[in-house]
């Protein structure tokens, strides 16, 4: 990598940015759900590694929390654009160099900014906890030279027209530089009280809706036509989708604070909208689902497939519950409690997770012209990361009725702590298995960089039969 | 090739993005920016200082430049008697909160009196101030207003603390810190619901009750209980020494971590604590092996521990 930092632009082979980005985005993976597992521990077994400041519960969380979303998901995100977008123009990444740079300051700065939270260097603000002076350094060292990519690789493109995929690529990377800037407002500017609150959730809500979502969303729409090899069901139900995530998806972030008191009237357009979220789920799942038509075997032969249409599947439930849970009918039910927690693990981890996994096992061979080493240990991956992810969900979701039931029967807080304790170590059981999984999945795709057969010119990987 | 065939496209996406934003952003800081603080905020912030998280003053988090909070009797000036009043103390340097130095956001009245009566204007950062806060009524509705004592009564911050004795002293802006720092916040919300927690966690504050604070941490996720009142509920210092100490020697199902750490090294007396051989005897107290449990340190007055103990208990 640091090779090419100062190579001239002609000798940094194409897709060498996009293959350090794979690379860096599952080691984090592995380093986010390994804090996250040994947080889980805490949580079941409080005594587990205490009286040390640094790895306390207050000081790892979080760093749990930014590892997944800046180093695992926004790193995927990173390597699919830089491969799939200049796919889809027909042309080269527009820099390679500046690709580069951009993952060696990616995991610069990350680094940095996630050992001063591990320090209790923070700002205090739930998902924008990283102090004012590294969220200038995450919005102009890490998005926007993205984004510079992204957009003049669209603009370079040597086709007609831009695929659906592209616009979801072009608009988030802008999306996500407003929301980083505009989020994080109250620290550069000192906002406080109600202000200060409101606008932490508008960031946290809208760093999902505005980034994480339509991108995920985006890197399906590419893998399920690509591998499939049946067109993309409709370019309409497409379009729907993008300009109701812009519009519905930008807007009820109150909805997070529906118990805190903000203007009523507020809260009401923020839970109208939030219903509207089913708008784009509905639009992309369909569309999805039915570009499979016909090619259902794949969902079982082929791993991209199969991580590509569980992760699209997971959307369902995902929207169901984020589409009602936010209504003040059932919101003061389950505000605050570990409903919450699962609700949050199945967007990053269920749904957003198995499509930039998908992602990055499809781009990584692709890139290194090399077919996957293993379809058994791949299997066992995709099987440790669903079983891991559904203990979890389920066990916190009891977890959450549990503590919704103690709030508003007035149970005294201690019962509801010891009627939690088996989901909590249900919870840490399965975040362990996602953990091992994901080691066995860097071990695995090491193995494929190293030793996995070399695919011939003009043949794509999954048309290649696996070997072990 | 250029976005030459998408410009509609590209206006319609700036349009609905921008859309989204005034609706999301602009109308309602409209909203919350006309509400006027209550006297609770302006506790609350004067209490705190300038902001609970990473700041120029104290960028790592060590409670450093933060005020303090002292309840005297005595007029630190004269020495004669008044009655007790709870004075926040700046010394010279230390960061004014926001109401202070844009008295704007306290509302209308409350700017108006803060200035004119209050002189909150005339206090300077470099030279420190005393600020405490009043009431007063304005058309029959009761106005909170700052008043800069320093100004209005010759109360110099090193006099104003003088005359308090040290368990008359809250740190209760480097216990914010340690709140924000040590992540209490992960578990213990800060916001009673305003659906169902009345009897238990106390009333859900009001609109105007932040005005000047930040971060307001909130918290989300409420794996205990909630803190906003626990001052009215708990006021024990010695409880809250043992349960920061080890929470399971006061609630043995707690699954809170210890916060032994921010003991330090000396205790009250100043005598080094021995760590080892507390939790070996407290192993050994777990296990049966012994009846009681070891003494717990009572916490140095410059400890960390202290101001986060002084943070919670006046979180009325």
């Amino acid at each position: 990598m640091f090779k090419y930092l100062f190579a001239k632009a002609e000798d940094i082979p194409a897709g060498s940015a996009a293959v350090y980005f794979g690379f860096s985005s599952i080691v984090w993976f592995v380093i986010g759900t390994g804090i996250g597992s040994f947080n889980a521990a805490k949580l079941a077994f409080p005594d587990f590694v205490t009286g040390s400041e640094i790895l306390s519960f207050g000081h790892m969380r979080q760093v749990h929390v930014l590892a997944v979303i800046l180093g695992w998901i926004s790193m995927a995100f990173a390597m699919a654009m830089m491969y799939i977008t200049p796919a889809l123009g027909n042309t080269k990444l527009w820099s390679e160099k500046l690709g580069v740079w951009n993952c060696l300051l990616w995991n610069v700065g990350l680094s940095l900014g996630l050992f001063l939270l591990w320090l209790g260097i923070t700002s205090g603000r739930e998902y924008s906890d990283l102090p004012w002076f590294i969220d200038l350094v995450v919005v102009f060292g890490l998005l926007l030279p993205l984004g510079i990519n992204v957009w003049m690789t669209i603009k370079t493109r040597r086709t007609q027209g831009i695929y659906t995929t592209n616009w979801f690529f072009g608009a988030a990377t802008f999306m996500v530089i407003i929301v980083f800037l505009v989020g994080n407002a109250p620290e550069f500017f000192q906002l406080t009280g109600l202000t200060e609150a409101y606008m932490t959730w508008w960031f946290a809500h809208n760093v999902l809706g505005l980034w994480i979502t339509p991108v995920a969303a985006a890197i399906s729409y590419y893998i399920v036509p690509k591998v499939t090899g049946n067109p993309l069901y409709s370019h309409r139900i497409g379009h729907l989708h993008f300009w109701s995530v812009v519009v519905f998806y930008s807007t009820p972030a109150a909805h997070h604070l529906m118990s805190a008191p903000l203007p009523e009237w507020l809260k009401s357009f923020a839970s109208v909208e939030g219903v509207l979220i089913l708008v784009p789920a509905i639009a992309f799942v369909s569309n999805l689902l039915l570009t499979m038509t016909g090619k259902w075997r794949m969902f079982v032969e082929n791993i991209e497939i199969k991580f590509t249409i569980t992760g699209v599947m997971m959307a369902i439930p995902l929207n169901l519950q984020g589409g009602f849970q936010q209504t003040r009918a059932i919101n003061w039910y389950i505000h605050g409690t570990g409903w919450i927690v699962a609700h949050a693990h199945l967007a990053l981890l269920g749904f957003s997770t198995f499509l930039e996994a998908a992602a990055v096992y499809y781009g990584l061979q692709t890139l290194l012209r090399r077919k996957l080493y293993s379809l058994g240990l791949a299997n066992f991956h995709f099987w440790m990361l669903l079983i891991g992810f559904s203990t979890y969900w389920i066990s916190m979701t009891i977890a959450g009725l549990i503590q919704g039931a103690g709030k508003i029967y007035e149970v005294p807080y201690i019962d509801v702590v010891i009627a939690e304790h088996p989901y909590m170590i249900a919870r840490w059981v399965g975040g362990t298995m996602v953990f091992l999984g994901n080691c066995v999945w860097l071990f695995n795709m090491w193995k494929t960089a190293r030793a996995g057969t070399v695919i011939p010119a003009g043949r794509l990987p999954h048309e290649l039969a696996y070997e072990r | 090739m250029a976005f030459r065939e998408y410009k509609v496209g590209a206006r319609m996406f700036g349009l609905a993005l921008g859309t989204s934003m005034f609706i999301t952003l602009y109308m309602p800081s409209l909203d919350m920016g006309s509400v006027a603080a209550t006297a609770s905020a302006m506790e609350r912030q004067l209490g705190f200082g300038r902001v609970g998280g990473f700041s120029y003053e104290d960028p790592f988090l060590q409670g450093w430049a933060k005020p303090v909070t002292v309840d005297i009797d005595k007029d630190p000036k004269t020495g004669a008697p008044i009655e007790p009043t709870r004075a926040y103390v700046y010394e010279a340097n230390v960061p004014f909160p926001n109401g202070i130095r844009h008295p704007r956001i306290l509302g209308k009245a409350s700017e108006a009196l803060s200035e004119t009566k209050g002189h909150v204007t005339e206090a300077d950062e470099s030279h420190g101030a005393v600020f405490v806060v009043r009431e007063t009524t304005q058309n029959g509705v009761s106005v909170p207003y700052i008043e800069n004592v320093t100004a209005t009564k010759g109360w110099a911050p090193a006099d104003t603390i003088a005359v308090s004795s040290d368990s008359a002293r809250s740190y209760i802006g480097k216990g914010k810190i340690m709140f924000v720092r040590e992540g209490c916040w992960w578990c213990h919300t800060l916001l009673p619901e305003q659906t169902q927690d009345w009897q238990y966690f106390g009333a859900p504050p009001m609109l105007g009750d932040f005005n000047g604070e930040s971060p307001t941490a909130f918290g989300s996720d409420r794996k205990a209980p909630d803190l906003t009142h626990v001052g009215s509920r708990n006021s024990s210092r010695e409880w809250m020494n043992l349960h920061f100490f080890n929470p399971r020697l006061v609630q043995p199902h707690s699954i809170m971590p210890r916060y032994d750490y921010l003991w330090g090294d000396k205790d009250a007396n100043g005598k080094p604590i021995d760590y080892d051989a507390w939790r070996t005897a407290y192993n050994d107290y777990e296990s049966g092996k012994t009846v009681y449990p070891p003494e717990v340190p009572l916490p140095a007055a410059d400890s960390e521990a202290r101001a986060l103990i002084d943070f919670i208990i006046n979180l009325k």
